[in-house]
This record gives structure tokens, sequence and C-alpha cells, in this order.
């Protein structure tokens, strides 16, 4: 019934990893494209460069109708690029997109929703003074006369809940909402504008477990009325929870596209990151010495005079990692950048070795002397400067050390030289400490920002984020260094929103919601549907 | 997400744009000439040889380039910290006064001490005429765009007052002050240059466009290679890093917008004590605001300002001479063209970036 050949093969020239997609691909394709030959997206030989950078190399995918495709790959490796691409946010260098075997120019988001693509974002792109019904309505207004346009996505709405279960208050203002609600206001946006096809990328990085597992269900309902769905995450779990097929990406090529069903997160793990990869950390047994930070009571307010941590008491003991779990949102930014003096205390105490920090003392310059150093959540936006050279990265917070040059001027070999042995030491690639630190990759970003931390021996390492937008190999690298400083006798505050992250590292977990702290575990005495319910503020059921 | 950043290759980026940029603004002129019946060939000839073929003419265009490369650094400076100061026309004015109050005060002084003390005191007195923008920005929050601009007025009605009321020539009916001693003058270059037997033309060109270059040099040493450059870049670039890093942002803020005041203040060196020799009104001449142009167009950095401040020197001393040469070309008509540069290159920067970025993109396509 079809003359379209499997995917697999339409593309000539092997390459090297054919050996893995196409016996995969033959055994299942050949039955199946006879019976149900669609393919709602193929892109062919996608190339995209920027600059030096060649983020798409050759990419073919191929995506079935009615499936939930999973897209993997380390940070870099040109997923969200690719997808940009077949959103319209970027055009290709050369390359095909055939949307239902058409061939589709898309050179704009607009062409993209056109052609029946709809993106969900990783941030949200929402007007929270606004209703539900508003913020579908916004850009697709139908006309000047509103109620027409706000009638016809409540029918819309209405049709949405009926066939999916996408229920959703229409009058609810979208900033009352909780994030998952949130998220699905997104998901119907695109589905009110007709899109056939949902790509998803991150979903679930700002999901509670149960949320996220109230989105997989949603998306399978959806897969089965016959929408696409192509999801971009970088967690293998995930992956193998919901998705029927998953395409691998490596060092912006496509590896390998397997049935989920025929692979396991090891192989995916290697497959991403092109050798063997250890999915979880070896550590030994923590023995912690003496308590080297103490926090109590400490109340921390925002702009507008809302607590954003009020009243959390920790201690972290020279020789430990604890690790703070929760959603982000409920405090722990706050939390850890109180402790490294960029906001101030509205009540509360912090120790540093038994010492009481007075408020001259409580500033990042004056922390850092005292050997309490801070690897920020944030790298781009704090822990870096994205538009200086590396090397001046490589210096922030330290700037004033006299090994960058004498008096007021700065001396350049000196701080080439510095970053270079650094960029050595912590494997950061390229070694080009005069390169724009916005074009290495978010691994490498944070290895800048860990060399420039670490390698001044702290006594107290605050660690936000630390391998959020981090590949794999990455990964596995920062978590030994982390484990490495723990066993040197480094006390070591965590923050993570990965709860694999925080249950691996950690030698004790506190939970935050709503700025305190909810609870605390042994990482082996608990589990994530535990640290789920203290993350959603279901207090203590003294464990 | 958003669109594609641009990608050009350096030459491109800091030459073939503003380039294309200047050219377009000619075209342009060069049409609205036509429509006044006049030849934009000849005209355009008659500018570059008016600013360029005579040693008069280059002593004049450069004597223009002065004041701008003043008021492009200062500018450029504010910039780096992320700090817009429009305020560049009342910092020159209070750096008038300041060079005026020294340069009438200590008359008896020689020379070699006069007029560095004056060009300090011009310096000090915009440094702080910037300093009040830049406190209330730092501790109290009030945006700087608005500060700067009210003090330009505030500073061109303080020096009415001060030259109607207070240091006016007894008996004089226009508002300036009485002619400085010798001692005070900036020396011209011809004169400098007559003293080694070297004769060229009587310009106003003087010893304040030594000052400008070393200037320029200093603020590229300030900018680059020293440790407040990097506190103020950071502070500039991403103020949340700053803050990590443990650098102050009023603190900066105040520092930066009082090195960007005395370099504005600088302008006072050529044109009161290089030039008029006395304190008179509007001596700024709008030297301030076109530096927002200079510093845009040369990207923030000393090399560019100086280059635009050349171009805009040609612009100036080329466009006298068109509109003595073509009475139908009037001087508002260089003001146009002045406009249409800035334009181009300024707002209008995307026009030649984003074909230029596809155009290389698919040369390398071509290679690839």
């Amino acid at each position: 019934m079809t003359e379209r050949v499997s995917p697999g093969r339409t593309e000539p020239g092997g390459r090297r990893w054919y050996s893995i997609a196409a016996p995969t691909d033959q055994r299942d394709d050949d039955p199946r494209m006879t019976a149900t030959p669609a393919l709602a997206i193929e892109l062919v030989g996608i190339h995209k460069r920027f600059g030096e950078v060649h983020a798409n190399k050759g990419v073919d995918l191929a995506v079935r109708r009615g499936s939930i495709h999973g897209i993997v790959g380390e940070n870099g490796a040109g997923k969200s690029t690719l997808m940009s691409i077949l959103y319209g946010f970027y055009e290709a260098d050369s390359g095909e997109i055939r949307v239902n075997g058409a061939a589709r120019r898309v050179r704009s988001p607009g062409e993209a929703i056109a052609a029946g693509i709809g993106m969900v974002h990783q941030h949200f792109m929402l007007v929270e003074p606004l209703s539900v019904t508003d913020n579908v309505m916004l850009g697709a207004e139908g006309g000047p006369r509103l109620a027409h346009g706000a009638r016809q996505v409540r029918a819309k709405l209405a049709a949405l809940a009926r066939d999916y279960g996408l229920t959703l208050d229409p009058d609810a203002v979208v900033g009352d909402l909780p994030v998952g609600l949130r998220q699905r206001v997104e998901i119907v946006k695109a589905l009110v504008r007709g899109a056939d096809v949902l790509v998803l990328d991150e979903p679930t990085a700002v999901l509670t477990p149960e949320e996220a597992d109230g989105l997989f269900r949603l998306l399978r309902i959806l897969a089965d009325e016959g929408k696409t769905v192509i999801l971009i995450t970088h967690k293998l779990r995930e992956i193998m929870a919901i998705t029927d097929r998953v395409s691998v990406m490596r060092r912006g090529e496509m590896v390998a596209t397997l049935d989920t069903a025929a692979t396991s997160p090891a192989q995916l793990a290697e497959l991403m990151v092109g050798r063997r990869v250890l999915l979880r950390v070896e550590k030994n047994e923590a023995r912690p010495g003496a308590p080297a930070l103490v926090v109590e009571n400490l109340v921390v307010r925002d702009a507008q005079g809302t607590a954003r941590v009020d009243g959390v008491s920790l201690q972290v003991r020279a020789g430990e990692i604890v690790g703070v779990a929760g959603i982000a949102g409920n405090g722990q930014s706050e939390l850890l950048e109180a402790i490294a003096g960029m906001r101030p205390i509205a009540a509360g105490s912090i120790a540093l070795d038994g010492a009481p920090l007075g408020a001259a003392e409580r500033d990042p310059a004056q922390l850092r002397r005292l050997g309490l150093l801070h690897v920020p959540e944030d790298r781009l936006r704090t822990g870096l400067v994205p538009s200086f050279e590396a090397c001046e990265s490589a210096m922030l917070g330290f700037q004033d050390e006299q090994r960058y040059g004498a008096g007021a001027l700065l001396d350049r070999g000196a701080i080439v030289a510095h970053t270079l042995a650094e960029m050595e030491a912590y494997d950061v690639r390229p070694r080009a400490p005069l390169l724009k630190t916005a074009k290495f990759s978010g691994g490498n970003q944070q290895k800048i920002v860990l060399a420039r931390e670490i390698e001044r021996g702290p006594k107290v390492l605050l660690v936000g984020q630390p391998t959020r937008g981090v590949d794999i190999g990455a990964i596995e690298f920062i978590h030994r260094r982390l484990i490495a400083l723990r066993d040197a006798g480094v006390a070591i505050l965590l923050v993570s929103v990965e709860l694999e992250e925080i249950t691996a590292l950690s030698d004790r977990i506190v939970v935050m919601c709503g700025g305190r702290i909810t609870g605390e575990r042994l990482p082996d005495r608990t589990d994530e549907r535990d640290l789920g319910l203290l993350m959603a503020g279901v207090s203590d059921r003294a464990a | 997400m958003s669109a594609a950043p641009i990608e050009l290759p350096r030459w491109a980026d800091y030459v073939l744009v503003p380039a294309l940029a200047v050219a377009a603004a000619f075209v342009i002129a060069g049409l609205v000439v036509l429509a006044i019946g006049e030849n934009p060939l000849e005209s355009t000839a008659i500018l570059l040889r008016g600013a360029l073929a005579t040693g008069e003419g280059v002593g004049f265009t450069l004597y223009y380039a002065t004041n701008f490369i003043f008021t492009g650094l200062a500018v450029a400076v504010a910039f780096h910290a992320g700090l817009f100061n429009i305020g560049g026309e009342g910092q020159a004015t209070l750096g008038g006064l300041g060079a005026a109050l020294v340069c009438l005060q200590f008359e008896s002084l020689p020379g070699w001490l006069l007029v560095p003390l004056g060009a300090l005191s011009a310096a000090a007195f915009g440094a702080l005429w910037a300093l009040v923008p830049g406190y209330l920005q730092a501790k109290r929050g009030s945006h700087i765009v608005i500060t700067t601009i009210m003090f330009n007025m505030l500073a061109s009605a303080l020096l009415v007052y001060l030259l109607v009321n207070v240091m006016g020539r007894p008996g004089s009916m226009s508002p300036e002050t009485r002619t400085f001693v010798p001692a005070a003058h900036v020396p011209f270059l011809h004169e400098i240059l007559a003293r080694f037997g070297v004769v060229i033309p009587t310009t106003p060109l003087n010893g304040s466009f030594v000052l400008a270059l070393a200037a320029a040099f200093g603020v590229w040493l300030l900018i680059w290679r020293t440790r407040l450059g990097y506190a103020i870049r950071t502070v500039g670039a991403n103020p949340s890093a700053a803050v990590y890093a443990g650098i102050s942002i009023s603190r900066i803020t105040m520092i930066a917008m009082m090195i960007s005041g005395g370099l504005a203040g600088l302008l006072a060196v050529n044109e009161i004590m290089g030039v008029q020799d006395r304190l008179l009104l509007e001596f700024t001449g709008g030297y301030g605001f076109i530096g927002i142009a200079v510093a845009l167009m040369g990207r923030s950095h000393p090399v560019g300002i100086v280059l635009a401040s050349l171009l805009f020197g040609v612009l100036y001393q080329g466009g006298t001479e068109l509109a003595f040469d073509k009475p139908a070309i009037t001087r508002d008509m260089i003001v146009t063209i002045s406009g249409l540069v800035i334009l181009f290159a300024g707002a209008l920067d995307g026009v030649f970036r984003a074909p230029l970025g596809r155009f290389f993109a698919s040369r390398r396509r071509g290679d690839a």
C-alpha cells in the first residue's frame, strides 16, 4: 500500500552506528510499516552550524504518528537545536522537514503551528495575571472582538476536557495555578491551535514526581487518540517509563533509534556518551567531624516582604554531604544565597566553624576568605559572565587575588596560564581560556565553576544544582569530585531538584517546602514516594 | 529561546557593518541633496575635500574629533557598567566651570602647572556632577537616564546664572568671563610646531587632541587590564554575578559614573582652555549627545570610538565647507547626514547584520 521505504534505509551511506540501529529497525519496522505506514514527522539530513559549532550534522529522524518518541542526548548533543529547527526558531542550513509525508518549510513558529506542530517549552510562556481562557486565546483571538474568540476557546477547552480528560477551569487565573496545571495550560494552548505533534522540552524539570506521573498519563491518552508526542529529556527513567521509541543524539549526530522495549538505561547511557557509564555513584561511609556550618532559625524575606525561608535550622558537619531536596521555588535558592551572603537575612543566625557570623562577615567576598565557597545554582546568571572570556569567568569572585596580578593591573598571562591549568585538571573542553564563556557547553561551564571553587580548598562548599543541564559524562565526573571533596573533610550543602542526585550523593537529606523544612531522612531509609510527599508539604509522619 | 545569534567574522563586525551604515546614510542623504536640486556626487566630493584635502581642513577635522573622543569615551565607560549616561552635555558644562575657576583664580601660575591643574579641575567638576546621578541610581534607584537628562538642564541653568550674575565680565552685555591669562591656554598645534620651524595652517587643533588619544588608551587599559575595569564590566554584563563575586554594584556604579563624567568634563580643555580662552554659554555644542552615537558606532571600544570620532569630525568640517560652497545646502543638511549615520549605525544595525550573517553562513555551507 505504500512505496515508502523504512526511514532507516532511505539514507544512503550507512554510518558507523548503523550496526546498533539497523537490526532493531528492520526487525520491527517491516511488518509494521505495511500495517501503519504513517510517519507524522520526518527530518532528513538536517545540518545546522553556529559559527564554529556544527550543532546538527546530517540528522535524520522519523517519528510515527500516534507514538511517544523520546529524544535523549547529552547537553550540547543537538537535541534542542533539532527541535528548534522543527519549531521554526532556526532554519536548517540544509535538509528537509516532512510533515505527514509532505515536505514543508518551517521558517517561523507560526509556520510550525500551521503545520500542526506545537511546542511546550521548559520555561512556560504564560501571562500570569490573565485567565486560562485569555492565555489560550493569546495570539489566536480570531478578530477584533474578544468575546467571539473567547466563546470559541471555551468550546474547544470543553472539547479537550471531554476527549482527553484535560480538565482546566477556564476562568482560573494562571498565576494562581500550581506548576503542573500551568504546564497543562501550555499543552492546551498547543492543542487548541490544532497541533497534531506535541514537542515537550524537559517537561518534568519543574514537576513533583506525582505531577510527572499525571503528565505521563495525559501524554499516553493523547498518543492513544492519535496525537504524536516528541519528548526531549535527559532522564533515562522517563524515557523507559513513557516512550514507545527513543532516538539518541551524540555530538550533533543521530546515533541510534530504538524501540524502548528493546533497550535499557545502560545501553542508552552508553550510546549518549559513547562509552560505558556508571549510573550509580560509588562512595564509602562518611566520617563526619565537627559541625562546620550551623544555621539556626533562618528567615529570609524577598523584596515584597514574603518569607521565602521561614525558620530553617540545619547543620552540616565536616566530611558530610547534606542534600536539600524540594521542588524548585520552595526556598532552597534563597537559603543558599543567604548563607553565601548574597541576600540579607531577616532573622536567625549562621555560624561557620563554631563562630557566629556578624553582619560584616556575611558578605560574599568575606565569606570566601573564611573558606565558604559557593557553586551557585544558575551558572549563566550568577556563576559566570557569559560574555566574558573563559579565563575572566574563571577568576570571578577571586579577582582580587594576587596571583592574577599585583596592584590595580591584571596580569593577562598569569590569568590565562592559571585558567589553562584548571582546565587541564578538570578536563574542560575545549582548553581555550580565550573562548567566550557562553560558547562552552553546559557541562564544561559547570566544570569551570567547580574548578574555580574546589581548587581553592573550601571548608564549606555550597553547591546548587551541580548537574543541571550537564551531560552524563560530566555528571559522573562532578559527582566523583564532590564525593572526593567530602572524603577530604569538606562540609557540603547540596541543593538539587534532581531526587536521584540528592539520594545518590547525600549522607543526610532534608526536604524543603514553602520555605520550611518538612522532614529529614537518611538516603537508604527513604524512597521517591516518601520524599515526594515531603516535597509536596505533607508534613513529617515521624518515620 | 530567542532568534539565532548572528555570527559575523570580526572584520565584518567592526569594519564592514559600520562602513555599510555610513554608505547607506550617504546614499539617502544624496537623495535629499538631489531633491533640493544639487548634485550629490559633487557635494560629497566637496565635503570630503573640505575635511581632508587641505591641512587646514584636516586640522579642523581633528579639532572636532577631539571633542567626540572625550564624549564618546565618557558614554562608553558608563556603558561598560551597564549605565546609559545621557548627561555628557551637563558634565562637560561643569567641566568648563571647573577649568575656568582654576584659570581665573591662579593667574600667576606658570603654564606648565596651570594647564594640567585646569584639566584636572575640569575632570573633577565633571566627575562630581556625574556622581550625583550615580549616587541616586546606586542608593535610591532613580533611573540614570532621567537624572542625567535633568542634570543637563540644571547645568546649563547654573552656567547662565553664574555668567550673568557672578562670573561675568563687569560692564559687558555678553554672558562670558574675562579672557584667561595666556599661561592658561593649551597651545595650538601650529604654535607648537612653529617652535620647531614647521609651518602648518592655523587651526583650532591643540594639545587636547593628544590628551584625547591618551584618554582613549587609558580607557582601554582601565576597562580591559585593571581590576576596576573587570569589576565595571562584570556589573555591566551580569549584575547578579557581580553580587556573587562580592563586587559592590552601588560602589562600581558611582565610580563608573565619576570616570564617565570626568571624561566628559575634559571636553572643556579643548573648547574652553584650547580655543575660547574664556568661559561662555553653550560651548558644549551638542557634543555630549553625539558622543552617544560615537560610542554606539565604536562599539564602546576606544579604537572604534577614535575612528567614529574621526568620521564625525569629517562630517562636521566637510559639512561646514559644503554649506559655504553650496548655499542651497545649509548646516541643517549636515545635521541630517549625521542623523542618518547615527540612525543606520546605531538603531538600524540589524538591517545589515542579518543579511550579512546569512551571506557568511551560506559561504560557510559552500565551504563545507
